[in-house]
């Protein structure tokens, strides 16, 4: 079965006497080691379609299975508990904790699944030191660079072993070459089948991805496939 | 919750409050300040009440002091110039009251007067108590020295006498003052015991210094009490009293100053009390008397110290409640400032629950830190008072205990709001919030 299977996924945001949709009708369907990248013009639901993904939000109807777990109308505590075990997030603005050090950062998603101290501590720093962060272990958010803390943001998405990344915009707030170094972690973590999900803006992210959807209006405009290598 | 997780979570929440030193320890002021004054109030009043009932205590539980009191001057006696006026107890009033009232268990009759003792060229004025041997039995006299009066010295009417060391020491300096003569006006007293009255150290407050006069303490410089055979003193001393004032000589009789009355039991004391007043009230036809009743005193003292602790108690509720509404402030203002930290520990698998004993720990280190902190403040302050203020303190246990309880629960209960708003915050919404 699909890692992530979306059958009619509609979400409509009720504003005042007003009815929003912002998601229509979405089928989806992502295997196991895929890479995926949604694009569209701001508004077309990318934000709503990730926010779904990741569980942050329950959908107003559809289907979603993650994993072959029906999660669509799961409560608030399991919820939580899928986030924290099954989705691994990586945001544009990084959304590091400034008083907590860079290890201390990367085994937040373990703490909370009940993980001693001593293996959370153990396994952050073999990711810390995969996305090659390996001797600044006790460095805060503010003492590292843009790159480096988007690095620190990926090894704490991996710390759960999860099964979809869902990364909002990873590039967004670096410089070229910075974005590249991130890109290029990615491709890396796909080499490795993990499955991601990217949401982005930039055409380059989208022909590195297996499959491009793209979304307008809160539908699937169009889904690209890329033959790439 | 494992233990680990347990630690982690107090780890991070003195982080979190380490971070904003500054404002922590503000808020925590409230807390140690609120703390403070409840253990500081409850040791003063404590150590006050505590004096008092000491005091009330020596008098003896199970005895009724009657002490003769001057009655109100009666017109028709003012006027006539010249005329003795006769009061107070008699020996008569004892004797029926040993006789009458099978149930007093000891009767002593006192007279006091205030006198002068000399030794060589020394003098020192004191009170001159004629009793008989039981007064060692309703009095709190210790013997340091030598014996107490007895029914021989009674009996013969022996020129005898008991000195209270600090009537010894001013008198006899280094000298050994048993066997010594004591001259008290005119006549020659053989020292055979020395006693020591069980003291009220420091008297505090009037309800101790009255309780004091009762002890027969009262009274100008005198340095303490000698006692001699009351009936040595009936036959030396005159019972009558002349003084001038009012333009006109005044003549009093007084036979006794007190009498004390010993029961059995405490039980026994109020209904006493009654019979007393009954028979002393027929033979007596002004109210030249007054029935002291340690007990009741002892009671009221109780009452006072309710009252007490209800005030200060009262008090120390608002202090601790507006520490409190402080700590309550403090929590949303973080909280709201955390947003987004909120909103990234949900996205990483926090659950409510999570998030709400994150915050509410936090409150809870904030008030237990402030709790103790105010402890040992409010442990101080007592002990100050008592070195600069000569006021007895007395911390107890249960008020520290009480003191440390409370803070918790005002954490529990100032931490819970806020902890319940951070933790129903969207976590989409707080991720977005900058």
């Amino acid at each position: 079965m699909a890692v992530v299977h979306i059958e009619k996924l509609c979400k409509t945001y009720q504003l005042g006497p007003v009815q929003l949709p912002a998601l229509r009708d979405v089928d989806l369907e992502i295997e196991q080691g895929q890479y995926i990248a949604i694009m569209g013009p701001s508004g077309s639901g990318k934000s709503t379609l990730l926010n779904l993904l990741g569980c942050l939000d329950r959908p107003t109807s559809g289907r979603y299975w993650l994993g072959g777990k029906d999660v669509s109308t799961l409560d608030d505590n399991h919820l939580s508990l899928i986030r924290g075990k099954r989705i691994g997030f990586i945001f544009q603005s990084y959304n590091l904790i400034g008083q907590l050090n860079v290890i201390e950062n990367i085994k937040l998603p373990m703490s909370y699944q009940g993980f001693s101290e001593e293996r959370s501590i153990e396994r952050a720093g073999k990711l810390a030191t995969m996305v090659g962060l390996g001797n600044r272990f006790k460095h805060r958010p503010r003492e590292l660079s843009g790159g480096q803390q988007q690095r620190v943001a990926i090894a704490r998405a991996l710390a759960n072993d999860p099964v979809i990344i869902l990364a909002d915009e990873p590039t967004g707030n670096l410089d070229s070459e910075s974005g590249a170094e991130i890109l290029s972690i990615l491709d890396d973590l796909h080499q490795r089948g993990k499955t991601l999900i990217i949401v982005t803006h930039d055409e380059h992210i989208g022909t590195r991805a297996e499959r491009t959807i793209h979304l307008l209006d809160g539908r699937i405009e169009r889904v690209e496939y890329n033959h790439r290598r | 919750m494992h233990w680990f997780s347990a630690k982690r979570t107090i780890k991070l929440g003195v982080k979190s409050l380490w971070m904003h030193r500054l404002r922590s320890t503000l808020t925590m002021l409230g807390m140690v300040f609120g703390v403070c004054s409840v253990i500081a109030m409850l040791a003063i009043g404590e150590g006050a009440s505590r004096e008092a009932q000491e005091a009330i205590a020596r008098l003896g539980s199970t005895n009724l002091i009657i002490e003769t009191v001057k009655p109100p001057n009666e017109q028709a006696n003012s006027s006539k110039a010249n005329t003795m006026r006769k009061y107070g107890l008699t020996y008569a009033d004892a004797e029926s009251i040993r006789n009458t009232i099978p149930s007093v268990q000891v009767i002593v009759p006192v007279r006091e007067i205030d006198q002068e003792a000399r030794y060589l060229n020394r003098k020192v004025p004191i009170k001159l108590i004629g009793t008989i041997p039981w007064y060692t039995e309703v009095s709190p006299v210790r013997l340091i020295r030598g014996r107490f009066l007895s029914s021989v010295d009674l009996q013969y009417q022996l020129a005898v006498c008991v000195i209270e060391d600090q009537v010894a020491r001013k008198l006899f300096a280094f000298d050994d003052p048993l066997g010594m003569d004591v001259r008290i006006y005119g006549n020659y007293y053989r020292v055979v015991g020395i006693v020591a009255r069980l003291t009220t150290g420091q008297t505090a407050d009037s309800f101790a210094s009255e309780i004091a006069a009762v002890n027969g303490n009262g009274g100008g410089g005198v340095i303490g009490n000698v006692y001699i055979p009351l009936t040595t003193a009936r036959k030396r001393f005159t019972e009558v009293k002349v003084s001038f004032g009012g333009g006109s000589e005044n003549i009093e009789k007084v036979e006794l100053q007190k009498i004390v009355v010993k029961v059995d039991s405490t039980e026994q004391v109020l209904p006493m009390r009654n019979i007393l007043n009954t028979l002393l009230g027929r033979i007596h036809d002004k109210q030249d008397y007054n029935i002291v009743v340690p007990l009741e005193l002892l009671r009221q003292a109780a009452r006072t110290k309710q009252i007490f602790s209800i005030v200060l108690g009262s008090i120390a509720a608002i202090s601790l409640l507006v520490g409190g509404i402080g700590i309550m402030n403090i929590m949303l203002a973080t909280v709201s400032e955390r947003t987004r930290e909120i909103g990234i520990r949900r996205a990483l698998g926090a659950r409510k629950w999570d998030i709400i004993v994150q915050f509410l720990s936090e409150t809870l280190l904030l008030t237990l830190a402030g709790g103790v902190l105010g402890i040992i403040l409010g442990a101080l302050i007592p002990f100050l008072v008592t070195y600069f203020g000569h006021m007895p303190t007395v911390i107890t246990p249960s008020s520290l205990i009480l003191a440390f309880g409370i803070s918790a629960v005002v954490g529990i209960t100032f931490g819970i709001y806020p902890a319940y708003r951070a933790a129903n915050m969207d976590p989409i919404e707080s991720l977005r919030h900058e």
